[in-house]
């Protein structure tokens, strides 16, 4: 039962890919650019895949999607294809005498191997370290038209893992908010899906009124965020694959901060149907309707723990707005930051726990990280109007929304603080990143 | 000449008036010339409001009276109306009491410092500082809605004091007047 959900999963995902890609090259995309590099980066080389002559390879050759997502990770440095000398596709072939001369440490390679029916077939990839010459894997994965990226992404998280010891997250999509005609009377707000590597931009929703809060299922195919639409905010819930809309929250007052739990089946939000904004978990399957916090103080932003044991929300109840948590039955209400004059919007990192804010004071908000068990307080990025986290689904890096002048621009900096990259668009506004899970 | 182009007719001669009375404060006297008593070369067919009268509803569109301004202002990271507002909160109270069927909505907003949620429950809770002085003045709970939109509908959009300082607000729109 679970493999046929799974396939039929995969089956939307191919789909999907498709039409990203035949959607993708009319629209805007970001472009990424890195700003602060790192020291010591591995020298790899990732060899052009053997497609055996056949012109059915992908429209972005696979070796460039492996590359670009390595660099961008600010922990590899890919020789350029001009600079290869020989382009092995499987271990024997690799001589290691000239990659040693080329300083490569490690060489990634692989070849298409057609089916019966000429167009799915599987893509095979092998990683070499060149000064043991051991090879360090030797893997084959199914890939068929319009999956060449998912699979490039894939392929890229394997290196990465073997390589660092951590999961990868280049194969996951990133969320966003393009305001488009700012200010004006045109002015527009979408809801867009993109590939981590901000590739095939698909805009889900549009609307002349805001859109705000986008937030992932644990699942990759939902997202939940805050729309104006009515005039007044909404919660809803939307299957980006089949496009189906769900409104989870239209009552008075504010309806906004939603956060799937990690199983997924609970939604928290910040609510004021009370009369002021409140933490409420709602049980998707049931509307089942839960108010954690009762206080006269602005609760929201609601983040779970990655157990779903406890929630971590913004309350100003001591004044300023700082990080509170909360049992997930709404006893045991702690504060948990009291670093600095404001401390706002958690993000949890999936792989540690590690919290993600924005931290700051007047007139300077930047991206902080609040390790709980050493109590340390670590600022990542150069402010002066950061916000909005949200964590990689590795916990290696953190995206974040930047202001440039009048422009919002989206950024992501390692969560060690020593690498950071620019994701702008050419035209519009962008803001409120939210990272996916891995794509499976 | 129906009713909406009456009105448009008052502030149109009001904007008018009032923008002679403040070129004329700021020139200098001119001693040669002896000033002619300015006269209106148009009709006055229309009655004279009162701007201290704020059960007309001709006054919320008369740039002379307190019913005329809509906008009350914050400081940072405050929902407290200073007491300089109390006379914009005291005509629209005022105003609501004597129309029963008027209708307003308050739009909370914030300046785009810190975040956006935040921020949503910041012009929320501004907005209801307006709600309860309103109340507390005698207005219907019925007649009047709240609306936060956060830092999402800025009316100026750089990152200074002064623009910040702009977007801090309440707006009160009349759906029904």
């Amino acid at each position: 039962m679970y493999s046929n959900v799974k396939s039929i999963l995969n089956l939307f995902t191919t789909a999907s890919l498709l039409a990203l890609l035949l959607a993708g090259s009319a629209r805007a995309q970001l472009q990424i650019e890195i700003v602060d590099g790192v020291e010591g980066a591995l020298p790899i080389a990732v060899v052009p895949f053997d497609f055996g002559g056949a012109e059915m390879g992908p429209e972005t050759p696979i070796h460039e999607v492996i590359a670009a997502d390595l660099q961008r990770s600010g922990l590899f440095d890919p020789l350029s294809v001009a600079d290869m000398i020989d382009r092995p596709s499987r271990p024997p072939e690799v001589s290691l005498g000239t990659w040693r001369l080329l300083k490569v440490d490690y060489v990634a390679m692989g070849r298409w191997i057609p089916g019966s029916d000429g167009l799915s077939g599987e893509i095979e990839y092998h990683l070499v370290a060149v000064h043991s010459g051991r090879t360090l894997f030797s893997r084959a994965i199914a890939a068929g038209p319009g999956a060449f990226r998912l699979r490039a992404h894939q392929i890229a998280d394997a290196i990465y893992q073997e390589l660092t010891g951590a999961p990868g997250a280049f194969a996951s999509r990133i969320a966003y908010v393009k305001v488009s005609d700012v200010g004006t009377d045109a002015e527009q707000f979408e809801l867009i899906v993109a590939d981590s590597d901000g590739y095939g931009p698909q805009t889900i929703v549009r609307h002349s009124e805001p859109i705000m809060s986008p937030t992932w299922g644990p699942e990759g195919r939902r997202l939940a965020y805050v729309s104006f639409a009515t005039g007044r905010s909404n919660v809803i819930i939307q299957d980006i694959f089949s496009g189906q809309r769900d409104i989870v929250a239209d009552g008075r007052g504010i309806n906004g901060a939603p956060a799937f739990s990690p199983d997924g089946e609970l939604l928290a939000m910040s609510l004021s149907r009370s009369g002021n904004s409140e933490i409420w978990v709602r049980t998707l399957a049931t509307g089942r309707m839960e108010q954690l916090t009762e206080h006269y103080a602005i609760d929201t932003e609601p983040a779970w723990s990655r157990d779903g044991r406890q929630i971590f929300f913004t309350s100003d109840r001591a004044g300023r707005p700082q990080i509170y948590s909360v049992r997930r039955n709404g006893t045991g209400i702690a504060r948990v930051t009291f670093e600095g004059d404001y401390n706002s919007r958690v993000s949890v990192d999936p792989y540690t726990g590690m919290l993600a804010m924005v931290h700051g004071g007047q007139a300077n908000f930047r991206i902080a990280v609040f390790d709980r068990e050493s109590n340390r307080l670590r600022v990542l990025s150069p402010g002066r109007m950061d916000e909005s986290p949200s964590f990689a689904p590795n916990g290696r890096m953190v995206l974040y929304a930047a202001r440039e002048g009048e422009q919002g621009v989206l950024a992501a900096v390692s969560v060690d603080g020593r690498f950071r990259q620019r994701l702008v668009l050419s035209d519009g506004d962008v803001r409120e990143p939210a990272w996916s899970p891995l794509i499976q | 000449m129906n009713f909406a182009s009456k009105i448009f007719l008052v502030s149109i001669l009001a904007l008018f008036l009032g923008a002679c009375a403040t070129d004329t404060r700021d020139e200098p006297a001119e001693p040669d010339t002896p000033r002619q008593p300015t006269v209106d070369p148009r009709p006055v067919d229309v009655d004279r409001v009162d701007p201290a009268n704020f059960a007309d509803s001709r006054n919320l569109d008369n740039p002379d009276s307190t019913l005329s301004q809509r906008e009350i202002y914050f400081e940072f990271d405050s929902a407290v109306v200073r007491p300089e507002y109390l006379r914009i909160v005291g005509a629209h109270a005022a105003y609501l009491r004597a129309n029963a069927s008027a209708r307003m909505l308050l739009e909370g907003h914030a300046d785009e410092r810190g975040s956006r949620e935040y921020n949503l429950g910041l012009g929320e809770r501004r907005g209801n500082s307006v709600l309860d002085l309103m109340l507390a003045e005698g207005a219907n709970s019925g007649q009047i809605e709240v609306v936060s939109y956060g830092e999402e509908r800025p009316v100026c959009r750089q990152s200074s004091d002064n623009c910040w300082e702009r977007n801090r607000r309440v707006e009160i729109v009349y759906t029904a007047r």
